[in-house]
């Protein structure tokens, strides 16, 4: 079994305009940054994307929204990006809001075949408007569906060319319920290693969730915030 | 004097227990940190995938892999454990976590809170503030009493999109502390040389004083 594709632009030459995409990381930090370099490359424009986050403006999801390659955003905070924040306020661009954790879960119940949840995030707030609501207990959930994504693109530190995923530290974040829950999942790593050699007691993500693998090139893996203290 | 941020952080850190596992958001709840009392021992949640944040690296060792809820370079301590956001958000889904503090734009004497949207001003989402005040059980604001008019930001009601409904337990403002009670907002301690006619004049919800009310001291 050999899911290893040439890189970047191979694994998402089928990706085509209109498509909804799942797109790994929070923040700046476990993006796929081969990926979505290439999809700014291939040029694909009405593009659904749910990721946690958008970006910043020169980097991550921001340089597809620079390009106007993004008909919709569902994410939980995009406070980050001034190019976004215009698309929004001038009706070029849509959004919809999630809570974190419902975003994080409405992927994970689409990987484990769960057509809907019901979560008590945003009960009694506009997050409910048009939603079903059902009391469990005392207490308002609200029904909330999985996602349904065409391709889901993720981020990880290590793979094998089964598709086996290990990731690190908090770059691990989205990435492993988005690899669980695309038709289609593209995986890029920052190291490719032959089968055998990751520990199958380490394994996050096990590789039949995993259509197709690279070794990226060239990571920035720019920092958000720098923030750091004195020695003393 | 009402407190400086520095103090309100040292004011909640006060409300840490021995074995708690804690969620601190975002400015001046992140500050909390700094002041948690000798002998007590907390596991810091980080909503992006750690129990276990240690403080901010030294100049030269961030690592961009390593990052908070604020999206800023930080260490791990020891016992420290990465997990995913759904796991993360399931353990505070479970009530896992025993507190959580957080900053908010207005709160409410029902405990009512609004945080995450200013209605054609301000759009940048809520983030992981809904889930969190949603399920935790201890929820403490840490917040300015009034805005940069002067008018009160603890309410009758919210004006704001709530971010939610009857969850906060606490309020710690520059004035003072504040236990939400089925008749508002009762003032348990006051900042040092802070009135308790300035706190009335200063909040526009129920406002109730304890009958023990006591100055802070520092």
């Amino acid at each position: 079994m050999n899911k290893v594709v040439a890189n970047a632009d191979e694994a998402i030459k089928d990706i085509q305009s209109g498509m909804t995409l799942m797109l790994g990381g929070f923040g700046l930090c476990g993006i796929p940054e081969n990926c979505i370099a290439a999809l700014v490359r291939k040029g694909v424009n009405n593009l659904t994307c749910i990721s946690n986050n958008a970006g910043v403006d020169d980097f991550g999801i921001g340089l597809l929204l620079q390009e106007k390659q993004v008909k919709k955003m569902i994410s939980s905070y995009v406070g980050e990006n001034a190019e976004f924040e215009r698309q929004l306020l001038s009706g070029e661009l849509e959004v919809d809001l999630v809570p974190q954790g419902t975003l994080a879960t409405r992927c994970m119940a689409a990987g484990y075949g769960m057509p809907a949840v019901w979560l008590l995030a945003g009960a009694g707030t506009e997050v409910a408007d048009g939603k079903e609501v059902r009391n469990f207990n005392g207490k308002d959930y609200l029904l909330e569906m999985a996602f349904d994504a065409d391709f889901a693109i993720v981020k990880a530190w290590k793979g094998d060319r089964m598709g086996n995923l290990i990731y690190k530290e908090t770059a691990r974040n989205f990435n492993p319920m988005m690899a669980m829950a695309g038709k289609i999942t593209i995986a890029e790593v920052e190291e490719l290693v032959e089968p055998g050699e990751l520990d199958p007691n380490n394994i996050h993500t096990p590789g039949i969730y995993v259509h197709r693998i690279f070794q990226g090139t060239d990571y920035e893996k720019r920092i958000e915030q720098k923030t750091v203290r004195k020695r003393l | 004097m009402a407190l400086n941020k520095e103090q309100i952080a040292q004011r909640i850190a006060r409300e840490l227990k021995d074995g708690y596992y804690v969620n601190l958001g975002i400015g001046i709840p992140t500050l909390v940190a700094n002041y948690i009392p000798e002998g007590v021992n907390v596991v810091l949640q980080s909503e992006n995938g750690l129990l276990g944040m240690g403080p901010f690296p030294f100049e030269g060792e961030e690592d961009p892999d390593l990052i908070n809820a604020g999206k800023q370079t930080i260490t791990t301590v020891p016992g420290s454990a990465f997990f995913d956001s759904a796991m993360s958000f399931g353990m505070i889904r479970a009530g896992k976590v025993d507190l959580t503090v957080l900053g908010a734009m207005e709160v409410a004497d029902n405990g009512d809170i609004a945080n995450w949207k200013i209605p054609g001003k301000m759009v940048k989402g809520m983030g992981g503030a809904m889930d969190l005040v949603a399920a935790a059980k201890n929820i403490i604001v840490a917040m300015q009493h009034t805005n940069k008019a002067g008018e009160s930001k603890l309410l009758p009601q919210c004006t704001l999109p709530l971010t939610g409904v009857r969850c906060i337990t606490k309020v710690v403002s520059d004035l003072g502390v504040f236990d939400i009670t089925e008749d508002g907002f009762c003032c348990i301690e006051y900042a040092p040389g802070v009135t308790i006619e300035e706190i009335k004049a200063k909040t526009a919800g129920r406002l109730t004083i304890a009958d023990d009310v006591k100055e802070m001291t520092f």
